[in-house]
């Protein structure tokens, strides 16, 4: 996905992040090693911008996403013939490569984070709202006749036994759209915004400096765990109930 | 197990309404055939009625039209005296405690939070819900320590006394159970029917049951109404009399061709006319004893051998009445001994198993009160109008519970 037609197409990705550096200053590049441990050391607050920009892109992008798709799932809840269109529409905006996505809306919104964030919120909006209709769909039966039968009313079924009882499957949608979500956004770039694909497909010479690809690749990988970490984390506290069952 | 002492604010005999459905029908759809047709039935406050029948009858759909968890097509159904449909909905139910099959427990709220689920939409305060779900698990004989637990750390019976809990804490007006035991094992089912009628006999409140099992209907009813396809209403009467006179085919056929002996289980042995007999002491002379046995109405043609307290201790032989005086030790053995307040039809099977045609039957303090035959309960059974008493379902005889667990 990084060929160089793409590059020529986009141009000048990356330029700002090494436009200091000149071939002297990379010190490994011209030789063969996997891992420069002294450029990394002099190098490494220069990755500070681009993963605080990517974890703003991601935030942001699923914050989005989570709620179009949360609210789209609540009105096909209620509204049950609204869910194959729903369906289709987020699986399309799914199904577009990223970087067409990217290129599709450039005359609409042109180069900025914008553009990006639109594209990134737009990817999540499958995974969340499949995951919260089966959530809801996968509450017990029981429970809703007996919370009916107790004398909740349509609103209160919804915010005290169906929405609680499908945080397992809509954390677990969290999860995975946050996750995929960091490494799509390091083709934000592409769109100028920003984040770790900046120093990733920075031109010809930040693809050929390992070095560089291994910090800034490992950074997005290292994100992606500490996120989902994260929600694993939080699901299991807004799931007390499902920390007893087995004992 | 402990049911009942706890202090509670429900008070027995209080906040109990009369259910009246008035010609309650309910179709589903454009269906041609009623679920429900033009229902009319009247269970008095207070009262367990037990709605029985064959699956897809329309028990459960007669039951929800009183919370209007389905809502009628015409008719009406008055609780209290008041037309459901004059209330809003979800308030109506707050005020009609319902215990499904399912059980229907929140997995995600702790046993306390179960139970004050309904104070919660009335707006108790925290204190008074904590208090209130702590009293509802004594009366169910839980251990108020379950409370922080969540449902699927209880074991099914427990699940099923937290939904009857659940039910009654607001106090309500009726009760609807739609087969509350029926994903219970029969040796749990039997505990939880009568703790619920141990329970039932401190609040009694009027109580409508759907089950399909004839003996939990005869069980726990004091009035049952077996139904038919169309929800119509074939019998409405108290379990005796629907055992002794089914009003047609249909009930004989439901109540089965064992129905004399289910009254058995209904009723205890004093509720039925005892034979005397001639009772015997030692060292007394048997002349007195042949004289009495020689008498026109004589019922049983042994004289009984008692101690001094009345108390039994054997049955006289021809053997033994040869003597000039009653031996200390009588020549055969007593055989069962029954109490007055044992199930008959408990009774019943400790005479077959005993091979006895006669039983002494003694008082709480052991003394002999009169005699149960074989032949007596025969009798009791090929009788179209011998009748007994009629107890309410919280006072009959409990069946056998298999131990605690
Ligand atoms: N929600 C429903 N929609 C359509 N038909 C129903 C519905 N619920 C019950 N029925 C039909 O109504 C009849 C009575 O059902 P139900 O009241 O559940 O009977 P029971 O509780 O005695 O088994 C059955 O024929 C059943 O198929
Ligand atoms: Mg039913």
């Amino acid at each position: 996905m990084t060929s160089p037609t793409v590059f020529a197409a986009v141009g000048e990705v990356g330029k700002d992040f090494f436009k200091e550096r000149t071939t002297d200053t990379l010190p490994c590049q011209s030789t063969d090693k996997l891992f420069c441990w002294d450029w990394a050391r002099e190098n490494f607050d220069r990755y500070e911008t681009p993963l605080r920009q990517h974890v703003e892109l991601v935030l942001i992008s699923v914050a989005i996403g989570f709620a179009i798709a949360f609210a789209l799932a609540l009105l096909s809840h209620r509204h049950r013939w609204l869910r194959p269109p729903f369906l289709l529409g987020t699986g399309v905006l799914y199904t577009i490569p990223s970087i067409a996505f990217f290129f599709l809306l450039l005359p609409l919104t042109g180069r900025g984070r914008d553009t990006a964030i639109i594209a990134l919120s737009a990817y999540t909006l499958q995974i969340i709202y499949r995951n919260t209709i089966i959530g809801l769909d996968n509450v017990s039966k029981s429970a809703v006749e007996a919370a009916r039968g107790i004398g909740m009313t349509d609103r209160q079924i919804l915010w005290k036994v169906e929405i609680p009882l499908a945080r397992p499957e809509i954390f677990a949608g969290l999860q995975i759209a946050t996750v995929s979500t960091v490494a799509i956004a390091t083709l934000a770039t592409f769109a100028r915004g920003g984040g770790l694909g900046e120093p990733i497909f920075g031109g010809e010479l930040g693809i050929d400096f390992k070095t560089n690809i291994i910090i800034a690749g490992g950074l997005a990988v290292l994100l992606a765990a500490a996120f989902g970490l994260l929600l694993l984390w939080l699901q299991r506290l807004v799931t007390p109930w499902r920390r007893v069952e087995t004992e | 197990m402990p049911t009942g002492e706890a202090a509670t604010d429900i008070q027995p005999h209080s906040g109990a309404s009369s259910v009246s459905y008035v010609g309650a029908t309910k179709r589903y759809g454009d269906s041609e055939l009623a679920a429900v047709d033009d229902l009319t039935l009247e269970v008095p406050a207070g009262e367990i009625c037990v709605l029985v029948g064959p699956s897809g009858c329309g028990k459960t759909t007669a039951m929800r039209m009183v919370n209007r968890t389905v809502e009628m097509s015409a008719g009406d159904i008055l609780v209290g005296g008041e037309s459901v449909r004059s209330k809003d909905a979800a308030q109506l139910r707050r005020e009609i405690g319902y215990v499904i099959q399912q059980i229907g427990l929140f997995p995600h709220r702790t046993i306390t939070e179960n139970i004050g689920t309904v104070p919660q939409l009335l707006g108790w305060k925290r204190d008074r819900i904590r208090a209130r779900s702590a009293e509802l698990l004594a009366l169910v004989g839980l251990d108020p320590d379950l409370g922080d637990r969540y449902p699927a750390q209880l074991s099914g019976g427990q699940q099923q006394r937290v939904g009857v809990a659940r039910a009654l804490v607001a106090d309500p007006l009726v009760m609807l159970m739609d087969e509350p035991f029926g994903a219970i094992d029969p040796i749990n089912r039997e505990r939880l029917q009568n703790e619920f009628l141990r329970l039932q006999a401190q609040v009694r409140k009027t109580v409508l049951f759907v089950t399909h099992d004839i003996d939990e209907a005869i069980k726990m009813g004091d009035r049952i109404a077996v139904m038919r396809e169309g929800g119509r209403v074939e019998q409405y009467a108290t379990p005796a009399e629907l055992l002794m006179a089914p009003a047609n085919e249909f009930v004989e056929d439901f109540v089965g061709a064992d129905r004399a002996l289910k009254r058995l289980a209904l009723m205890r042995v004093s509720d039925i006319d005892l034979w005397e007999a001639p009772l015997a002491t030692v060292g007394q002379p048997t002349a007195e004893l042949r004289a009495k046995l020689d008498a026109p109405d004589v019922e049983v043609p042994y004289p009984l051998l008692v101690d001094d307290q009345r108390r039994p201790l054997g049955w006289l032989s021809e053997r033994d009445l040869a003597a000039p005086t009653v031996p200390e030790r009588p020549d055969s053995p007593l055989g069962p001994v029954l109490d007055r307040d044992d199930v008959m039809r408990d009774a019943l099977a400790d005479m077959l198993q005993g091979g006895a045609q006669y039983a002494a039957v003694t008082d709480a303090g052991g003394a002999v009160v009169g005699v149960l035959s074989v032949e007596i309960i025969s009798e009791f059974l090929v009788s179209s109008a011998a009748k007994v008493d009629e107890h309410p379902a919280v006072e009959r005889p409990l069946g056998a519970e298999g131990s605690d667990d």
